[in-house]
């Protein structure tokens, strides 16, 4: 449709509802209202039915956390599994040892590949090279996606040594691993790593040369930060407008609010509202503790923070991409397997934290536990919720911006906003209804 | 023209972590040659693009947890020539079936602060509570090797070939030593369908009974086994209670200890 139709159209009807998809079924949804040419209300819905983790888990075992939190999201269980585990560990006064902080890291490496891979290869890249998927991608360009594959497919090879599978890892404990992986079991991966250390580097060239629509934000960002390496599994919360605090006061800077429309919880800052969490806040917040290689790689691309456009996020997430390689070849590297591989545990009342870097974005729980180890009361805070309110502003600034854009044009490219995100695909982006209701 | 159309696989999403729909985007090793030979009719998670229905093969993943979807799944299976549930959530209502033994009003506030936007179901219930299923997969989440073994047999016209014995057969396998005879680890292996390779006992874990009951498990036997080992009724209910909590023996077990 051409934008003088689409105009036309606009300044006759009342309401436009655009309805692109033969289903509305789903759990996301999109709408817009437009009136008198402004963008008037936003809402990213969730309609993911609820599934009430944070009640089932009351009289839980402290011990079974990470298996079942982790089935709050199939493609990032470790981050589930890492900050409930922490969370158990920091109530009963316990601390891991440096083996097994070290195998952690790891197999999150592991999750951070496989789940940037499978994001910019198959769930954004083909937005910016016109695409419906990477399968129909595949047709035209059969080499790069059966590179995407390779490159998903490590990933998921060091869950799998590390963690026993890769959707929902079984070796995965409060305390450390059933079982530490042998040196031998791990160095069966390095030719295959640096194999992807060279694929990520492509990836990084390729991405960057996309065409990224002009569009910057004032964010503020959020990530945790430590001062010995780029954050992935422990370290304090920071932003670039000051807050600086330990996880363990998350709630006295947060909080959530229940809105009509999503049954996921807006997350906000006390005081300041939105914000942003996920590869663009740590590459922004912790740029200088990536490796040589990517900050060289970076200034290559022209990609050096500030990164203020979020549409850059897949490039952000292919230097993550090559970080993580690097970092997984490090620790192999220096792997010894740790002795314990689990810390033994006396459970105790008490009250804990836990938070991490999920690929999409800080992840952060809180338990409260009887003298038995027994759960009474759970929080979860998963990243996606904390994007919400950030992704309804990007969707007003945006169509506001862009309002004049033809209207199939404007719903994919609404579409990509969402999926800048990279919410978990439990918010199921790629079901996006796209309604604008335009009055004059 | 006589060319043989290509037949459309549909994946449906209910409640669920979207685990077991990303195991098919996990076989890198097939999902071009599937994608080849099929026509990918309906995968929100990989694809924009929709095709109409009628569909040769559905998967249907996750739970049903309202009423909508209550109603959805009916248009589904109108829809789909072979359907076939993949998972736990799918197969035995998952972990939000938890929420079957207490009253779920119970549970809203203490997830949500305004309960009334809330509407759910008082029971998560699997498929084939609602319509007919053709084919079970077992899992949270499923094993990539019986999806493939399940798409390839379904399209070709036979049935999929796979286990109903127990987790203790692939330990025999696999040569692992027994954790419950040699250490008396607590392990669901003899109760528990096959499938998933006995994963768990082979990284020194007791099964957890991700893959659910096994047909004619012994259920009882294991209970009093772990009683008479000092495992008091409580523990005995949570571990029959997780991700296939609401799955027939499984259930039964569980109610047997409260
Ligand atoms: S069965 Fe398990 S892995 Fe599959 S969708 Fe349900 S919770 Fe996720
Ligand atoms: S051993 Fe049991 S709990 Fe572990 S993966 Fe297999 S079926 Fe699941």
């Amino acid at each position: 449709m051409s934008e003088t139709k689409t105009a036309s159209i606009a300044s006759k009807d009342k309401i436009i509802k655009v309805d692109y998809l033969a289903r509305v079924e789903g759990e996301g949804s999109l709408y817009v209202k437009v009136k008198g040419g402004k963008v008037k209300n936003v809402q990213f819905k969730i309609f993911e039915p609820p599934r009430f983790f944070e009640a089932f888990l009351r009289g839980r075992l402290y011990k079974e956390a990470p298996d079942i939190t982790a089935r709050i999201c199939g493609i990032c269980p470790i981050a589930y599994q890492m900050s409930s585990s922490q969370a158990m560990e920091n109530a009963f006064g316990v601390k891991v040892s440096p083996g097994i902080r070290d195998l952690r890291r790891l197999i999150y490496c592991g999750e951070w590949i496989e789940s940037h891979v499978l994001h910019v290869y198959m769930l954004h890249g083909p937005d910016f090279l016109g695409y419906e998927s990477a399968i129909h991608m595949a047709k035209d360009h059969g080499d790069l996606v059966q590179k995407a594959l390779r490159m998903k497919k490590l990933g998921n090879e060091i869950m799998e040594v590390v963690g026993g599978r890769a959707i929902h890892p079984i070796n995965v404990g409060v305390g450390g691993f059933y079982r530490a992986p042998s040196k031998s079991e791990l160095q069966a991966l390095v030719d295959e790593l640096q194999w992807c250390r060279e694929a990520a580097i492509e990836t990084v060239r390729l991405v960057a040369g996309f065409n990224f629509p002009e569009f910057d934000m004032d964010y503020e960002y959020v990530a945790l930060s430590h001062p010995d390496e780029y954050a992935i599994t422990e370290g304090r919360l920071i932003s670039n407008r000051g807050l600086n605090i330990d996880v363990s006061e998350y709630e006295q800077f947060f909080e959530e609010s229940h809105e009509t429309h999503s049954h996921a919880l807006h997350s906000a800052i006390k005081g300041r509202g939105a914000y942003f969490v996920g590869p663009l806040a740590r590459f922004n917040l912790n740029f200088n503790q990536l490796h040589d290689e990517e900050k060289k790689l970076a200034e290559e691309v022209k990609c050096v923070p500030p990164i203020n456009n979020p549409f850059k996020g897949i490039v952000v997430r292919s230097l993550e991409t090559l970080y993580a390689v690097n970092e997984s070849l490090r620790l192999i590297e220096s792997y010894e397997p740790p002795e314990p591989s689990m810390i033994a545990i006396t459970p105790k009342a008490g009250r804990g934290q836990g938070c991490t870097e999920a690929p999409r974005g800080i992840c952060w729980h809180r338990y409260t536990l009887d003298d038995k180890g027994l759960i009474q009361d759970a929080k979860i805070v998963p990243p996606t919720s904390q994007n919400q309110k950030q992704i309804e502003k990007d969707l007003h600034q945006y169509v506001s911006q862009y309002i004049h854009l033809p209207k199939d044009q404007l719903t994919w490219q609404c579409e990509q906003a969402v999926r800048n995100y990279d919410p978990c695909i439990s918010c199921a982006t790629h079901f996006l209804k796209l309604e604008i209701d335009r009055e004059e | 023209m006589a060319t043989h159309r290509k037949p459309k696989l549909a994946v449906w999403k209910f409640a669920s972590c979207d685990g077991c729909q990303l195991t098919l985007l996990d076989c890198e090793d097939e999902l071009l040659a599937v994608a080849g030979a099929i026509d990918i009719a309906n995968f929100p998670e990989a694809s924009r693009a929709v095709i109409k229905g009628p569909y040769d093969v559905s998967l249907v993943e996750g739970s049903i947890t309202t009423a909508h979807d209550a109603e959805r799944i009916h248009q589904i299976r109108r829809d789909s020539k072979i359907l076939v549930t993949i998972g736990a959530c799918a197969t035995g209502g998952g972990i939000q079936a938890l929420r079957n033994f207490t009253d779920v009003k119970s549970y809203i506030p203490v997830v949500y602060a305004k309960p009334d936007y809330i509407k759910t179901l008082n029971k998560s219930t699997p498929i084939a509570d609602h319509v007919a299923v053709d084919f079970e997969l077992r899992g949270c989440p499923i094993s990539k090797k019986q999806l493939i073994e399940a798409i390839v047999a379904l399209l070709a016209g036979r049935k999929p070939q796979l286990p109903h014995y127990s987790v203790c057969m692939e330990c025999k396998r696999r040569d692992t030593t027994c954790l419950a005879v040699a250490e008396g680890v607590p392990c669901l292996g003899p109760v528990t369908q096959a499938g998933c390779g006995a994963i768990c006992p082979s990284y020194h874990r007791g099964c957890f009974g991700c893959f659910g009951p096994k047909e004619l498990s012994n259920t009882e036997s294991l209970s009093h086994w772990w009683q008479s080992n000092g495992m008091d009724n409580r523990e005995i209910v949570r571990r029959f209670r997780s991700f296939n909590a609401y799955a027939d023996a499984f259930r039964k077990e569980s109610e047997a200890h409260e």
